[in-house]
């Protein structure tokens, strides 16, 4: 446990390292999700007009977009990663010491998540200066970090299950805007109950991002919402749970080492 | 024949789907302490060797002991006295040299203090200690390969893999490799496993050769022995005159058997050896044929593979229609 310990803590010290060391990496997890928000909470304010909206300011609806944004380009940092150590044939060198599997995947996360912390950090901080209020107070925005990084691990472990499966860092970077068509499927823009289209609110209601989205955004908008968080919470560690484990599996097959 | 830091082949084979053969029942000894060279063109099978050797594929069929290991059962034990430098020299290009030994070491069990003294000898050694706190990024294809060398030596292991070790280097950084490879066989001891496809390479390191082509083992035995058993150098002699060179074949046909030779000249295979040479100049110049060339072919790892293989190693490699290495990565 130890020894499995030293050596996730080794590999985490490289991907933040690694990580760091990229501002094209950075600046775009950063900057995009933030000008995204800029675009849609000055061109869709009108919809808190419609009867029904749960807030008079599209922002405080629209603030919990760039926490997913910020988780998908987790996924994505974190799936490449890992793919290009499986493309250059670092893997092979990480193969050829006692390393654990489970270290690598666990590891390799690290750059990924923290930068998705690093993000949340500063859509919270743009948020609060740009006039939102969180109704859950300062505990609440503590909160909806956490969440926001669960999230992130959520969609790194997809990143690291596309990673494992295919072994390609194009792979990887093309389930990006297959993912990025489920967020706009999902509550993300729009609250579940005013979805006027049957099949869209139907496809909103099965889609776990909706859950996700609607976690985070009863912090802001709610308060205190228990069953709100445990469904983000839930389909976040799950997410998480599943694709992990099918990662694991497939990192064991591909490092067949003896 | 299995000691503590040699290497013991039989039968091995390792197929990929569609049922190629990539190795196709190898059988080798690598006695401890020497430099075994792994010859072959390009896809003979030398890299999918050295991953099952290496452990990072399991054998088809067959056995492989490396360090008295069996590579397939006890792959752990057997990683922990290896260490291996791969064709790709997979380095982490935003990460130094140095931190490249805190990785490497720290994965095999290394104290950090242990592992920081570690990269300080090593980076010595290979000639990196200005270099160690610059990215691997900025690091030449010598500068790489070097590093490479060291971190496989970082948990002192006794026996090691080199897959390819210069391929792509200049001349320079090429000597200098092999003068680091060659150090470490003779001052400490290590076992090296190395392929290549460069003749000069095999020549000039390996204490003895094995020739791959095609999965198959075709040749093995020293440098010398090799050249020995197909060879026999050959003189060929070019008449300044081209009217002479009738002439000139007589009186070499007194040396040896006919050879092949450019179109303006003539060759034969040296019956008695390379110490003919003056008796050949005397008989040429008795004879009154004056020759404009005079070269004597001394017998190359090259000429071993086409004899064992009915084709030349260079470009033999272009002629496989399957590239089993390439698939041997487990990509």
């Amino acid at each position: 446990m130890n020894e499995l310990l030293t050596e996730i803590g080794l590999l985490s010290r490289r991907s933040v390292r690694r990580t760091l060391r990229q501002p094209a990496l950075i600046v775009p997890t950063i900057v995009f999700p933030l000008f995204l928000l800029a675009v849609n909470a000055s061109g869709l304010d009108s919809a808190t007009k419609i009867p029904g909206f749960p807030t008079a300011s599209y922002l405080d609806f629209a603030i919990t977009v760039p926490f997913m944004q910020g988780a998908l380009f987790a996924s994505t940092t974190a799936g490449t990663e890992i793919a290009n150590d499986i493309e250059t044939g670092f893997l092979n060198r990480l193969q050829l010491t006692p390393l654990r599997g489970a270290a690598i995947l666990i590891g390799q996360m690290a750059g990924a998540v923290l930068l998705a912390l690093i993000g949340a950090v500063i859509y919270l901080a743009v948020g609060l200066l740009a006039g939102v209020t969180i109704a859950a107070g300062v505990g609440g925005a503590l909160l909806l970090l956490v969440l926001a990084v669960i999230v992130a691990i959520a969609f790194a472990s997809i990143g690291a299950l596309l990673a494992t499966r295919t072994g390609s860092s194009q792979a990887v970077q093309g389930m990006f805007p297959l993912i990025f068509v489920l967020f706009f499927l999902s509550s993300m823009s729009m609250p579940r109950n005013l979805i006027g289209v049957d099949w869209f609110r139907t496809v909103a209601t099965w889609n776990p991002i909706s859950y996700l989205v609607e976690g985070l955004r009863s912090l802001v908008i709610t308060g205190w919402d228990g069953p709100a968080l445990a469904k983000g919470f839930g389909a976040a560690l799950a997410i998480t749970v599943l694709a992990g484990a099918a990662a694991s599996a497939s990192l064991r097959t591909r490092m067949a080492r003896t | 024949m299995t000691t503590d830091n040699g290497i013991e082949v039989r039968g091995l084979v390792r197929a990929f789907k569609g049922g190629i053969r990539a190795v196709d029942g190898i059988d080798l000894d690598v006695r401890p302490g020497e430099i075994y060279g792994f010859l072959g063109p390009n896809g003979a099978g030398k890299s999918t060797t050295v991953h099952v050797l290496t452990t990072l594929l399991p054998p088809t069929a067959g056995t492989a002991r490396v360090a008295g290991f069996d590579v397939a059962t006890d792959g752990p034990a057997v990683r922990r006295r290896i260490g291996a430098a791969l064709q790709e020299a997979a380095l982490d290009a935003f990460l130094t040299g140095r931190e490249h030994f805190d990785l490497q070491g720290g994965l095999h069990g290394l104290s950090r203090a242990d592992r920081a003294a570690r990269a300080d000898e090593l980076l010595a050694r290979v000639g990196l200690t200005e270099a160690a706190d610059r990215k691997v990024g900025g690091y030449s294809g010598g500068m790489k390969r070097r590093l490479d060398l060291a971190l496989a030596l970082v948990h002192r292991p006794t026996i090691l893999f080199l897959d390819e070790p210069t391929t792509g280097l200049d001349p320079q950084s090429r000597s200098a490799l092999w003068e680091e490879v060659g150090r470490l066989a003779a001052d400490d001891g290590v076992t090296v496993f190395l392929t290549t496809q460069y003749l000069e390479e095999a020549d000039v390191l390996a204490d003895r050769v094995g020739i791959i082509d095609r999965g198959k083992l075709v040749a093995e035995g020293t440098p010398e022995a090799l050249k020995g058993e197909i060879g026999v150098s050959t003189v060929e002699a070019t008449p300044a005159d081209p009217g002479r060179r009738d002439d000139a074949a007589a009186v070499l046909s007194r040396f040896g058997e006919p050879a092949a030779a450019s179109p303006k000249g003539v060759a034969v295979r040296l019956a008695g050896g390379a110490e003919a040479l003056a008796e050949i100049v005397r008989a040429l110049d008795a004879a009154d044929v004056v020759v404009s060339h005079l070269d004597l072919h001394q017998p190359s790892l090259d000429d071993v593979f086409l004899a064992k293989t009915g084709r030349s190693l260079e470009g033999a490699g272009a002629a496989a229609d399957a590239d089993p290495d390439a698939e041997a990565v487990p990509a």
